[in-house]
Order: C-alpha cells, then structure tokens, then sequence
C-alpha cells in the first residue's frame, strides 16, 4: 500500500511523474487551500475589530489621550 | 534528463533561480527593519506585523491564481487574443508540486517551483513598497486585502502584458522594461498613492494650516541596515530578471548567452556594471540634493537604480550612472511637492522612490534604446519612446493607481481602512505593551516574594 504512486525507485524514474501523497485529488488540495485562506481574512478582522473596540473602551478617554499626547511632548514631559 | 547535458543544463537553471530567492528574501528582511525603523515606538509592533504577514497571504495566492495569471493574460486577455492556456500554472496542476519531470510539460516541472518563487518574491517586494507608505494608520486586515491585489492579481498582469516574451505590450508597442523600473516598481508607487489618497495622512503630519511636519525615522541605525539589505536583495532581483542560459542564434548555428526576460541577449556582467553604477549615481545625487540627509541619501541609492533598471540590460554604465543622477532630484522634488500640494503622507518616501523613479525609468528606456529591437521577433515592434510612455502609464496609472484608489475606497466605505483615531494615538501596540508591562509586573512581583522568602 502506498500514498504515492509508486512504491519503490526502482521502476522506471520518467514515468513516475509527480511525487507527492494523493496525486490526482489536487482538486481537492485546491479547495480546502482556498477555504482556508478566505477564512483566515475573516478570521484576522474579526479578532483585529475586537482588539480595537477593547483598546478604544479602555485607552479612547480624553483624559487617557491628553496623558499619552502630554508623554510624547518633548517639552512637557 | 536522460543525458548528462540536459541534466546539468536542467539542474543550473533549477539552482540559479533557487540562488536568486535566496537573495531576494533579504529585500523582505530591509524592508521589515526600514519600516520598523521609521515608525514610532508606539508602533514597532504593528508595522512589523503588518509587513511580514504579507509573506503567507501573498505566497498561498500566488500559488492559487497569480503563477497562472502570469502565463494566461500576454494577450490581455481581449487586446490581441483571448486566454492563453496554462495548464503547468494552475492550481490543480501536477506541474506545481514535487515532479521528477518528464510529464507533458518537457522538463518545465524541474524548475516551475524555482521560477514561481522567483516571479512570487517580487510580488512581495510590490506589496512591500505599498506597506512602507501607509504604516502607522492603516489596519493589518485591510492592508493584507490590497497586498494581496498588488502582489497577486495587478502587478502579474502587468507582468504578463510587458514583461513576457510575447506580452501584448511588447508586440505593439515595443515596451522594454528589463529589470522592471515600471513593472514593479511604478506600479506599486501608483498603488500606493491610490491608497494614500483615501487613507489620509496621520494625525500630527500637518498642522491645521496644512503645514507638514517631519516624523522622522526612530531608529536610523535600523533604516540604514534594511535599506543596505534592500540593495543586498536587489542583486538577486536584478538577476532573477535573466534567463540564465538560452540559445540565442537566430536561423543556423547555436550561440549560448543570459537573456532578458523578453528572451534578448544581455550578460550577467553588463547588468553589474549597471546596477553599481546606477546604484553610485543615485547615492550622489542623493546626498547633494537633500544636504546629506542619510534617509533619503540611501533611498536614493535605491531610486537611482529604479531609473535605470529599465534600460539597465542594455546601457554604458556611465549612461546608467546620469540617468540615476538625473532622474533623483527629480523624484525628490516631486515628493516633496506632492506632499505639500496634496497633503499626501508617504511615510517613507515610496511612491517617489519607487513610483516616480519607475515611471521616469520606463521613459527613460524609451528614449535611449529608440529603435532597439523590443524582442528576438523580428516582427514584434521596436523600443520607441511612445510605446514606453504608454507602458508607463499603464503601470503606474491603470495598474497600479486605478486599482489602489479603487479598493481602498471601498475599504475606507466599509470602515474597514483606517484604525481608529484614539488608537493611533495611544499607539497601534497599545495592546502588546500593556500586556508586556503587566507580564513584567508579574515578574517583579515573584522576584520580589523570592528576595523576601529568604
């Protein structure tokens, strides 16, 4: 039994061809490549949005602001 | 590979693309510390985040559609002819995978993993360029979205349209872009000025009487060791760019040589000559125009070798040396005036460096080598100063700045371009250096029950 298409080097190495698992299911490969993909955009933007409504409830207070601004001032530290 | 000169002949070009990502993954790492480099502190984090996760979004898609984008679309599709079959290209393909390549594509699948690498490494440069432009404001999520336009569906095309050996471009107008001044480089600096104009400046680059100020680089040091990888890295571009070994005579005979991409003769050691010397007159340009300013004295550097890059297969390299020490003030000038004329916040520079200098390259190309043969197709046309003016609108005005203002208006409609105000001003890391605070906190706090048990 084997994954491959063949099951050893000594055949006759031209006509083995690709020499991954599971040739012929590349439609397969490709399908569940593209899911992942698109699912890792909503995935990110979703954790992305969330993080910065925390950060803006927490941090997105005038005073918060006018500390953090007043920090940076190199003149009025 | 049944004989040991096809195989060895196999087996070169296999390595010497192979070499060339090698090489061209050290842009990635400049790019990644430039940019770290010019940002504030409060968000080191987020810009270095955004630009690396590029990598895997770029990569996997490129896999998916831009390999084949590349081989279907020399005729436009609809300009000179429909879509071209590329059945080694495609997503499906046994050609994209480990092959021992004697399949229906002759030998192609040995080397169509180094080769897409190759083509894969310039789309993250192209999407690199754009993220330099929009750090500190923009969100990863809508910046990995037009990363992923630049780097695997517009550039490509373009790719495809002039700089294939039989792209449509190069057959009508006798477009000629040899180390891609204007595929690569013009058309990422117009995307990224499409994204720049919706995205908006950030908070504290002008006053309100629209006066800029300076945010200048944080960590020089950082900037001039990308910005040296950067040139390190471009080697490898500039040689990825060749065919490293094709029969050249035309009719009777064989005559070994590198090539062009458009399948033209040029040699390994012309384009050194050129890049070096390009490379010199940008630096020196560079410093006189901005005083010594070392940012845009390397950046220069940099642009001065984009100006030339188009031509750079074929020219004198002290040719190559004026057109860099031309063309640099120019671009500085530009960003400069743009800036202040349209209030456009180009964080690093990148759509003078890149945008202006590949655009002015290309035209550049179109002048110097007027009359040049654009191909071994004796009946493609010729280099003319037209047909490349035409080519570098197309790459910095449809391709790249179309697109970019485009999708990131609908981006910015959808509230999904910019973060939000409070957290640019906290700092896009405002949640990482909380959390790095608390965990030293914690730290402290054990060290000090530990000196206390004793």
């Amino acid at each position: 039994m084997s994954t491959g298409n063949f099951e050893n080097w000594a055949g006759e190495i031209s006509e083995i061809g690709a020499i991954y698992p599971f040739v012929g299911a590349e439609w397969l490969f490709a399908i569940a490549g593209v899911v992942f993909w698109i699912w890792w955009h909503f995935k990110q933007t979703k954790i992305e949005n969330q993080q910065f409504n925390d950060d803006v409830e927490k941090y997105g207070n005038k005073e918060t602001l006018s500390k953090i601004v007043s920090k940076e001032d190199p003149e009025n530290p | 590979m049944d004989n040991e000169l096809t195989a060895l002949g196999i087996i070169f070009t296999e390595y010497y693309y192979w070499s060339t990502v090698v090489f061209m993954f050290l842009i990635h790492v400049g790019f990644c510390m430039y940019e770290v480099g010019a940002s504030r502190t409060k968000n080191h984090m987020h810009t270095l985040m955004k630009n690396t996760m590029l990598i895997p979004l770029v990569t996997i898609t490129f896999f998916f559609f831009g390999w084949w984008i590349y081989f279907a679309f020399p005729n436009g599709p609809g300009i000179i002819g429909g879509l071209v079959e590329a059945p080694h290209a495609t997503i499906y393909s046994e050609a994209m995978g480990p092959h021992m390549g004697a399949g229906e594509f002759a030998g192609w699948e040995r080397i169509n993993g180094v080769f897409w690498a190759a083509f894969l490494l310039f789309s993250w440069t192209a999407a690199s360029i754009v993220s330099g432009s929009v750090i500190e404001r923009i969100r990863t999520s809508a910046f990995l979205i037009l990363a992923v336009a630049i780097g695997s569906v517009f550039w490509i095309i373009d790719a495809s349209w002039g700089w294939h050996a039989d792209g449509w471009m190069v057959q009508l107008l006798g477009y000629h872009d040899a180390y891609a001044s204007g595929v690569i480089h013009a058309i990422a600096g117009g995307f990224g000025l499409g994204v720049l104009i919706p995205l908006g400046a950030r908070i504290g680059k002008f006053s309100q009487s629209g006066k800029p100020h300076n945010l200048n680089p944080r960590n020089p040091w950082l900037v001039t060791i990308g910005l040296f990888l950067i040139y390190t890295g471009f080697w490898g571009f500039y040689v990825a760019c060749n065919i490293p070994m094709w029969d050249i005579q035309a009719g009777d005979g064989v005559f070994f040589s590198a090539t062009n991409i458009y399948l033209a003769p040029t040699t390994l050691s012309g384009i050194t000559f050129n890049f070096l010397m390009s490379l010199s007159g940008g630096l020196m340009a560079g410093y006189i125009v901005s005083k010594g300013d070392p940012f845009w004295t390397y950046s220069s550097g940099l642009a001065g070798i984009i100006a030339a890059s188009a031509g750079n297969d074929l020219y004198h390299p002290i040719q190559a040396m004026l057109i860099a020490a031309i063309t640099v003030p120019i671009i500085y000038k530009m960003h400069f005036w743009v800036e202040n004329r349209f209030k456009i916040d180009d964080a690093v520079g990148a759509v003078a460096v890149h945008g202006y200098a590949g655009f002015i390259g290309v035209v550049w190309a179109g002048f110097m080598l007027w009359g040049y043969p654009s191909s071994p197709n004796p009946e493609y046309a010729t280099i003319n100063p037209l047909g490349n003016f035409i080519g570098a609108i197309i790459m910095f005005g449809l391709l790249g700045f179309l697109p970019g203002y485009i999708l990131a208006t609908i981006l910015k409609k959808a509230g999904m371009l910019r973060v939000p105000p409070e957290i640019e001003i906290t700092g896009l890391d405002i949640a990482y250096t909380r959390q790095e605070k608390r965990d030293e906190q914690e730290v402290i706090d054990a060290e000090r029950q530990f000196v206390n048990s004793r």
